[in-house]
């Protein structure tokens, strides 16, 4: 009950002391602001990652390990082993419930970059995170068929990182660019169009037409040139350029409903062994693999707070010898030793309380500043908005802490005053 | 019948030899004391014993026949602001409020120190400025804070809020310690003057025996302290 009278004593207090305590805010505002900051980037790459792939509902590819799969559909990453036929893709593309299906064909590389073989599906249907499609910065897309055969649409990194510009012309290399292999000399592709940036693999890729990488294998058979036959780039137009199997397809469908009797459709079916994968819950799995370091980026992040509210226990701590005339005045004016402790108590909360509310300032701050630009570089989308449950919980431990280390000040200045009562010994 | 009474009481801090052990006395309402002692004789220690902070380890003190030591730690507080206003050697105030409303101070954590404060004016700081006016302390420094006086007006703020809501005890601890000898009197006067108008018990602590021909009685520790000898 006295302490409806103490608390505007103590805010006058602390106003006193502003200069000290404004100091130890600040340093808890910034490791609130870090360890907000962590948490919101953790859940960034977490979502760019798990969201790479968007909007579609099942990824199909010869039965075997699903996130191996997802390894090479999503990330191009590895080489599959086995690939699924183009008839099955044709019956799928076909089935009623599939609304789009997006075909891809993995091996070939440029310069260390993954080319993709797909079709313009691709750049109408593909999504990521947060259902974003595909935008091209510059030029167009290939188009399908046998007119724009050696076009090829390069992602943002790859055009940046090797200096393409529309109009340039590359050569792939057969395999996954270990030097020593063979090139596609013979028929070099133009660049037509280069992606705007996403923050996922597309970045890293050059997509062609699967049409354009049948044509620079027309002449190839078990992964080396037939000797002695090569067939000029424009002859190429002339064979039949139909893939004979792709390593994935990526399928939407008409409704989320469908997903599992379609899934069921693919894996029990009859032609070749199939596997049907749900995106989402595989990027999931294979974040719980890739994403250990996170934890402990936090858990640094959760030790730099620790380290603000030592300086805030400290500076009261320190500042409580001054104040042994104060607590005594207050003491023969009608104030309790406990009294006393809440009110060392309750300023170390109330610091507590304002750095986090300043850290959480800062990071909406930071996130109106530099979000925009993460997001174009990293890809890594920094909401800007009210603190989620996770960081509610991480702000709600802060202030727990923040508390009990409180207590500690509170409990030195309990004894203090109970030894001293109104004559303090300085 | 005393309004404070000391009642067979001993008294030693820990570990040490005992500090006091004194004789029966009381001191009637509206009586001024003056008690005197050695430096380290236990004067202090025998305020904070009369302000319930200090619990005795036998006998015990009552005012306004309440025995301190029944009731409860925060019971003591609330009695203490209740009952007694208190002035020690310096550093009184709290430093960065202003004059005012380190005077209201008890009337912030007393009911009833609020209430008969109100009894004589308007408003509670109509009943600080009273006072402080007869303290001699113009106007014009209420506002500042108390950190901008000087030592003797410091002091004379620190009188005026013992004396606010008229405390049936004001006890002093060697208030004018750190006063020159002119303003010494000036602030006894003053003192004395206020109890005597608000029918306060004064005990004033000082080693300096000069300023106890103003007393109508004057106390020595050494003599009513049976534990000095030991
Ligand atoms: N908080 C304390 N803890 C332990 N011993 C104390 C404490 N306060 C006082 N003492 C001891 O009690 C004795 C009396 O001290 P006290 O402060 O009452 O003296 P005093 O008469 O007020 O002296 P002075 O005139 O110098 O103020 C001293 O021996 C002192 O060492
Ligand atoms: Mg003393």
């Amino acid at each position: 009950m006295n302490l409806l009278h103490l608390m505007p004593l103590a805010a006058r207090s602390a106003w006193n002391r502003r200069a000290t305590l404004a100091l130890t805010v600040l340093a808890i505002a910034l490791s609130v602001c870090l360890l907000l900051g962590v948490e919101r980037l953790r859940q960034g790459v977490k979502e760019g990652f798990t969201q790479s792939v968007s909007g579609a509902d099942l990824v199909v590819g010869a039965r075997g390990s699903p996130l191996q799969l997802m390894l090479y559909a999503v990330f191009h990453l590895g080489e599959a082993t086995h690939n699924l036929g183009w008839p099955s893709v044709q019956a799928l593309s076909a089935h009623p419930a599939v609304a789009w299906a997006i075909p891809l064909s993995l091996g070939d590389s440029h310069r260390g970059y993954p080319v993709l073989g797909t079709s313009q599906a691709y750049f109408d249907h593909f999504r990521h995170g947060d259902r974003q499609a595909l935008r091209l910065a510059k030029g167009r897309a290939f188009r399908d068929g046998p007119d724009d055969l050696f076009s090829a649409v390069l992602g943002a990194e790859v055009a940046e990182a090797l200096g393409y510009r529309l109009g340039d012309r590359l050569t792939l290399s057969h395999g996954s660019g270990e030097p020593g292999l063979a090139e596609h000399a013979d028929k070099p592709f133009t660049v037509a169009g280069i992606l705007a940036r996403t923050g996922t693999p597309v970045d890293r890729a050059v997509h062609i037409s699967l049409q354009g990488l049948e044509a620079i294998h027309l002449d190839w058979q078990g992964g080396a040139p037939i000797p002695g036959v090569s067939i000029p780039a424009q002859f190429a137009r002339k064979f039949d350029l139909t893939p004979k199997s792709v390593t994935a397809v990526i399928l939407g469908l008409e409704s989320r409903a469908a997903v599992f009797s379609v899934q069921r459709y693919v894996n029990g079916y009859r032609d070749e062994p199939l596997m049907a994968v749900l995106p989402g819950v595989a990027l999931a799995q294979l974040w719980e693999v890739v994403g250990v370091g996170e934890q402990a980026l936090l858990a640094v992040s959760g030790l730099v707070v620790a380290v603000g509210l030592a300086g805030l226990v400290a500076v009261v701590l320190a500042g409580l010898n001054e104040r042994r005339r104060e607590l005594a005045i207050l003491r023969s004016v009608g104030a309790g030793p406990l009294d006393i402790l809440w009110l060392l108590t309750l300023e170390g909360l109330g610091l507590t309380l304002a750095g986090a509310a300043l850290g959480v300032i800062l990071l909406t701050g930071l996130g109106l500043a530099a979000g925009p630009w993460i997001a174009a570089h990293y890809g890594i989308v920094l909401a800007v908005a009210v603190p989620t449950a996770g960081e509610a919980t991480l702000l709600g431990s802060v202030v727990a802490v923040g508390l009990l280390a409180s207590l500690l000040p509170g409990w030195r200045a309990y004894r203090l005053s109970l030894a001293d009562g109104l004559t303090p010994r300085i | 019948m005393a309004l404070l009474e000391i009642h067979r009481l001993r008294y030693a801090w820990p570990g040490q030899a005992p500090c006091l052990n004194l004789v029966d006395l009381g001191v009637a309402a509206g009586e001024p004391v003056f008690l005197h002692g050695p430096s380290g004789s236990g004067k202090s220690t025998l305020l904070n014993l009369l302000a319930g902070v200090l619990l005795p380890q036998a006998g015990g003190v009552s005012a306004l026949d309440t025995p301190l030591a029944t009731l409860s730690a925060a019971a003591r507080d609330r009695f203490r602001v209740d009952h007694m206003g208190l002035v020690f050697q310096q550093f009184n105030l709290i430093p960065y409020l202003p004059v005012l409303d380190n005077v209201l101070l008890p009337c912030r954590f007393s009911p009833r120190r609020r209430a008969r404060a109100l009894e004589s004016a308007a408003d509670l700081a109509g009943a600080a400025a009273r006072l402080l006016e007869h303290l001699d302390l113009a106007p014009d420094l209420w506002r500042r804070p108390a950190s901008a006086l000087s030592v003797g007006q410091q002091q004379r703020v620190a009188a005026a809020r013992a004396l606010i809501g008229r405390p049936e005890i004001v006890i002093a601890d060697e208030p004018t310690s750190a006063l020159d000898v002119e303003r010494q009197a000036a602030f006894l006067d003053l003192l004395l003057a206020e109890c005597a108008a608000a029918g306060a018990a004064l005990v004033f602590v000082s080693h300096d025996r000069r300023l106890a021909a103003r007393f109508p009685r004057v106390l020595a520790l050494g003599e009513i302290n049976r534990a000095e000898a030991a």
